[in-house]
Parts: structure tokens; sequence; C-alpha cells
């Protein structure tokens, strides 16, 4: 084993020495890889980072939200439905919400007003997201003025801002008083937006959401789990489909990789044929040069992931924000948290390491079966 | 289809070694009608020089075999949260008919491709190639599993429909279910306890008589392959109801899941590499080859301390778990 182990020491001390000697045609190629393994990683880690993002934000939505459907289109609940489900087996609480757009033309952007089941404001006081709050240059104390339902403006006092933790949930949010909301959009007492239902029993959801569709035909039933789905199938689209693109130019990289594999020169050939002459055998050549192809992979793959990381959890990603956040005025600024795992280290080395190794194989075969005879006579 | 970047690197990894152990397929035909070690004619060394490029081809397309596997089971594991009623890697693997074969054909995969990465060693240990032809005879074998495996992938991951209606692990280990699972689920501990742990022994005093006297070699290879099923069906048994502290819940899937402490994750790397190299230790100490004389015993010995020290540690880690476990059946 230890003489195994002397023999691989020397074939990778004298690899280093071969890639150190002819530095700048490696570079080239380190850099391409560098950038390939980079792309590939940013879209990896950036799409997992927002799913997670959106799971821990689903966390504390209700189990289910019920909707009134008119003619297919979401309409107001009222009242009379809530009561409707009052009572409910395995339903704990029943709460009418009160939330809906805006479009505001000084921004060019929807916002979202809402009426939060604790500590809304006072009637003419606002809390704002931290995108809105920097969008209107608004600060506490301020003054925000906007035009309700029928065109009159109405001035709110910025009350404060909203936790800019959860930023990605609340960046286009106003939080207004209830009689405010009512009075903005004119929606009459008794009316909400939709329904939310507290279910203790996590078991229990579907069975639920059967029976509250029973006493209430015309209603769309969402449920916590399926609003997790729906986000993680949206993001490992969006992600798929960016990567899916990407491997053209892996591609390319595997096409570049085997031409400068197969370029040798007439001095490295000479080497190689010394080498042969001097007692290595095809495998040694063939072990070197492999080992050759192994530090430039790793040391690539490892410089391309540390690069995304910190494209991703130290730049906000800007590559790919448009693309994986989706479209947006009002974007949202948030620190992802950093996270890795298995699953993603493993995929992304599989899609970058193999196909650069599959694609020098067959050069570095060739020049590993040299014969030194005829290489020596050249 | 779900585009999961795993799954892609999986589809991607798969079609790779298809295409590279199919072509090494097409040399070994035309090796095993050629190959003539005597005659030193052109067209032999020809062969002889291909046959560099080929083993490199294989060998790379082989050592991600545990990898792919691992990640194919996570990857199935994660996905269950997009199918109605799944709860485990069973859920998702059912979702569609290909899910099942395709980790069938994977776990043949792993073990075909540590024998062949074992006689590829020992053959290039002996000086005059000796154990080329029955390298090549495998790969006939091999090149077909890897044109089906990736077959299956792509039937597999295309084939997912997202809110699709599955079941979970009890329709396959539960009292209602049939089939091998079911039958490795209803087996009695009092039947399936003793079996293990008189397998386990035997195949560790096997290995240790192998390392210590040089015999019973062949024998240590043959135990180590039937103690991989007995253990798969004392995990179903006994093993995984044990861990979850609940009698009817059997699914070794779920042993993957973080509320179980990742317990699958510990056991089933050091059952595979255990068994693999214990097979692995089994075909060196065949080798009958004269130039293999010296050789064949180093490897055989270096892969039975492998095997051994990896049983032991899965033994260790299953007595640990059943010591633990609140549960009395």
């Amino acid at each position: 084993m230890n003489a195994w182990i002397e023999r691989q020491r020397g074939l990778i001390d004298f690899a280093v020495a071969n890639l150190d000697r002819r530095r700048g045609r490696n570079l080239g190629l380190f850099l391409a890889y560098v950038l390939v393994v980079f792309l590939l990683a940013s879209v990896v880690l950036y799409g997992d980072a927002l799913r997670r993002e959106a799971r821990q934000l689903l966390a504390d939505a209700p189990e289910l939200v019920v909707q009134r459907l008119t003619a297919g289109r979401h309409d107001l609940m009222p009242a009379d439905w809530a009561a409707r489900l009052e009572g409910l087996r395995g339903v704990t609480r029943v709460q009418g919400r009160l939330w809906g757009y805006h479009y505001d033309p000084a921004v060019a952007a929807n916002l979202t007003l809402l009426v939060p089941a604790e500590g809304a404001p006072e009637p003419g006081r606002a809390r704002l997201g931290a995108a809105l709050a920097r969008s209107h240059g608004l600060g506490p104390g301020d003054v925000l003025s906007l035009r309700d339902h029928v065109g009159q403006a109405r001035a709110f006092i910025v009350d404060g801002l909203l936790d800019t933790a959860s930023e990605l949930a609340n960046a286009d949010l106003l939080w207004v008083s209830e009689a405010d909301f009512r009075a903005f959009f004119g929606i009459a007492p008794g009316l909400h937006t939709d329904l939310a239902l507290s279910v203790a029993n996590p078991r229990e959801v579907r069975k639920v959401a059967e029976k509250v569709l029973e006493r209430l035909p015309g209603a769309r039933v969402i449920s916590r789990e399926e609003m997790g789905r729906t986000y993680d199938a949206a993001f490992h689209w969006r992600q798929g489909l960016l990567l899916t693109m990407l491997s053209l130019i892996l591609l390319a990289f595997a096409f570049l990789a085997w031409d400068k594999a197969s370029g040798l020169s007439a001095e490295e050939r000479r080497e190689i044929g010394i080498l042969k002459a001097l007692g290595w055998d095809t495998e040694d050549v063939l072990r070197m040069k492999l080992w050759e192809g192994a530090l430039v992979s790793v040391s690539a793959f490892l410089a391309g992931y540390l690069l995304a990381w910190l494209h991703v959890f130290h730049a906000h990603a800007p590559l790919f924000t448009a693309v994986l956040k989706g479209w947006s005025v009002l974007y949202p600024r948030f620190a992802l948290r950093p996270e890795a795992d298995f699953a993603q280290l493993a995929a992304l080395a599989l899609l970058t390491v193999l196909p650069y190794v599959a694609a020098t194989l067959v050069p570095v075969w060739r020049a590993a079966t040299l014969d030194p005879d005829e290489v020596m006579r050249e | 289809m779900i585009l999961q970047p795993a799954a892609l690197a999986l589809l991607f990894a798969a079609s790779l070694n298809a295409l590279l152990l199919g072509a090494a397929g097409l040399f070994a035909l035309h090796l095993l009608a050629r190959w003539r070690p005597e005659a030193g004619g052109e067209a032999q060394i020809g062969l002889e020089r291909r046959t560099h490029l080929v083993s490199s081809v294989v060998a790379l397309s082989l050592w991600p075999a545990l990898p792919l596997l691992a990640l194919f089971v996570h990857t199935a594991d994660a996905s269950a949260p997009f199918f109605t009623g799944a709860m485990c890697a069973v859920g998702s693997l059912k979702a569609n008919a290909w899910g099942l074969p395709a980790l069938g054909l994977m776990l043949a995969g792993f073990f075909l491709a540590t024998a062949w990465l074992v006689l590829h060693r020992l053959d290039a240990l002996g000086s005059d190639r000796p154990l080329i032809r029955a390298k090549y005879r495998l790969l006939l074998v091999l090149a077909p599993v890897a044109l089906a495996q990736a077959a299956l992938l792509w039937l597999y991951f295309l084939g997912l429909r997202p809110a699709l209606i599955t079941s979970c692990c009890g329709s396959l280990f539960g009292p209602a279910a049939t089939g091998v699972a079911a039958q490795f689920a209803a087996m009695p501990e009092a039947l399936a306890r003793p079996l293990l742990f008189l397998a386990l022994v035997a195949t560790l005093g096997a290995g240790a008589t192998y390392l210590y006297g040089g015999r019973l070699g062949k024998t240590f290879g043959l135990l180590a392959a039937l103690h991989f099923p007995l253990a798969l069906a004392a995990i179903v048994a006994f093993i995984a109801p044990y861990i979850y502290e609940q009698p009817n819940h059997h699914c070794p899937f779920c042993l993957l899941q973080a509320e179980h402490g990742h317990a699958g994750w510990v056991l089933y790397p050091l059952l595979f590499l255990g068994t693999a190299a214990g097979v692995g230790a089994g075909l060196a100490a065949a080798a009958r080859a004269g130039s293999l004389k010296a050789e064949a015993p180093r490897l055989a010995a270096t892969l039975a301390r492998l095997s051994v020290a990896a049983l032991a540690a899965f033994g260790a880690a299953v007595v640990a778990y059943l010591g633990r476990s609140n549960l009395v059946m």
C-alpha cells in the first residue's frame, strides 16, 4: 500500500511540475473551467437557497386558505361564509383576511396592502416594507400619499418599517388599519378577501379541505402543502431550465478541453518519448496525464464553487436574479442563508468534472501510447 | 418531468456511462474474438494499445457507481413532497413503473462494477495480463446493464408528473402488502435476528481466518455475498422498526431521513462497502494465474481487511441502534 501511495505521490509531483511548466497554456483552460463551474454552481446554489427561503416563509402560513370564486375568478368573501365554517371539526380558528393589490404610478409598481391579524397600525398610519420605503425614499414619520379607488389622495403617516429579516415576503408590503383598508378599496364591512383556517392536526388537512368544499361548493381551497409544492416545482423548473441552457456552454467547454488535450506540442511528444525510453510504461504515462487532468479539475471545481458561493451569498447573485426570483419592480434585498448539501455537491461534480475527464481521455491515451523510438526520431 | 439539478446530473452521468460502456462492450466483442497474446503482429499490438484506453474509460465510468446510487436514492427521497401520498423515497420511486426497476439495476450495476474494478486491478498486477478475457467477458454483462440503467432513468424522470397520487411505504412493507418486500417485513424477529448475526459472525470469522491463516478466502467472498440479502431482510424485518420505535413501520428508505437520525446513511454505506470489498477479496483469493501468485493474495488481504472493518462497523452500528431503542417487541 505504501509503495502504491509513494508511486502516486511521484506521479502527482511530476504532473504539478508539468502543469507549472506550461502555465500559460493551462491557465486559459483553467479559467474557462472555473467560469463554467461558477455559472452552474451559482444557479444551483441560488435556486436551492430560494427554495429553502420560500419553504421557511410558508411555515407560518395558515394550513388552509379558502377563497370565493365567481365565474372562475377570485371574489370577496361574504361574512356568512365564514360563519358556515365555524364549528367544523378539526378547525381551531377561522379568520377573515384583508389584503389587496394597488398599482402605484409613482414607482410604477404593484403594492400589496394588508391588514395584519395582530399589530395593525392606527387609522391614518402605515408600516412599509423595506423595498417600498427605499423606492419612495421614506422613513418613519414621513407621509406616503396614494390614490384610493375613487381617485382621491389618501395620506398615511409612516409608522415604521417592517422587519428586514423577512424581506423576501414583505418587500412590497404596506400594513394599514382595517378602517383605512376598507375605505381605500371601497370594501363594505363584513366582506373579506379570503379566509384562513387553522387545522390542529396536519394529517387532517386534506379531510378538512373536503369538508369545506362540501359546505361551500363555490369555494377554492388551497393548502399550505400545495403552496409549498408549487413553489418547489417553480424554482426547480427555472433552475433546471437555466442549467439545461448552460449545459450548452458545458458542451463547448468539453470541446475546448478535447482540443487543448489533443494539441501536444513537439516538446511534449519528445518528453513522453524520453520518459518511455527511460522505462515508464504506457500505464504510468496515462496515470500521470490523468493526474494532470484531475488536479486541474479539482482546483477549477473548488475555485468555481467558491466564487459562486461569494456571488450568491455575499453579492446577492446579480447575474441570475431576474430569471430565478421572478420579474418584479420592487425587488426585495435579502441575505440568503448559506447551506450546502451532499446532493448539490455531487450533482455539480457530476455535471462539470465528468465531461472534462471524458473529453480528455482519448487525447491522453493517444499521448500515452506514443512510440518512443518514433517520437525521438522526429 | 421534474427538472431538478440532481435529476439532470443523474441523467447526464447515466447517459455518458451508457455511451462509454456501450462502446467498450463493442470493443470487448472484438477483443474476445481476436486476442492472441502469443502473436506479436501489428493487430495484436494495436489491440493491446487500445485496451489501455478502454480500461481507463470503463474505470472512469464505474468509479461513480456508488455516488450515483446514493444520489438517486437521495433525489427520490427529496422529491417525496412533490407527490401526494409519498412519505419517503418509496413513494417517489413508485410514482411510475420505472423507479424501482431503475433502483434494482443500479444496485446490480454497483456490485458488477466493483467486481470489474477488482478484476482490472488484478489483471494490471500480472505481467501477462492473465485476466483480460474474464474482464472483457464481464464487460459484456456490464454494457447492457449500463444501457438499460440509462434507459430506465430517462423513462423514470420523464414520466414523473408532479401532483401525481402515489402510495407511501406502508403499501410496500405493510401487513396488507404482497411481494418480496412484504415477506421480508413479515419475517419474525426470532428468525431474522439470529440469521443476521449468525451470517455476520460467520463472514467475519472467515475474513479473520483468511487474514491470519491465509485460508477460506473464497468462502469469505461467498459469505459476504450471502450476508448482503440477509442484512437487507433484517433491516426490513426488525432493525428499521427498532430505529423508528414502531413495530409496524418496516420501510428501509425512511431510515435515510433526518427525523430518524440519518441512520440509513450510517448503515447502508458500511454494508455496501463491506459486501463489495468482501466479494472482491473472494475474487482475488480465487485468482489462479501464475503471474499473480504474489500479488493476488496481497490485494485479497487489503480488500478483506476493508471488508471486515466495514462489516464489523455495520454490526456494531446495528447493535448500538437496537440497544438505544425504547421499543420492546
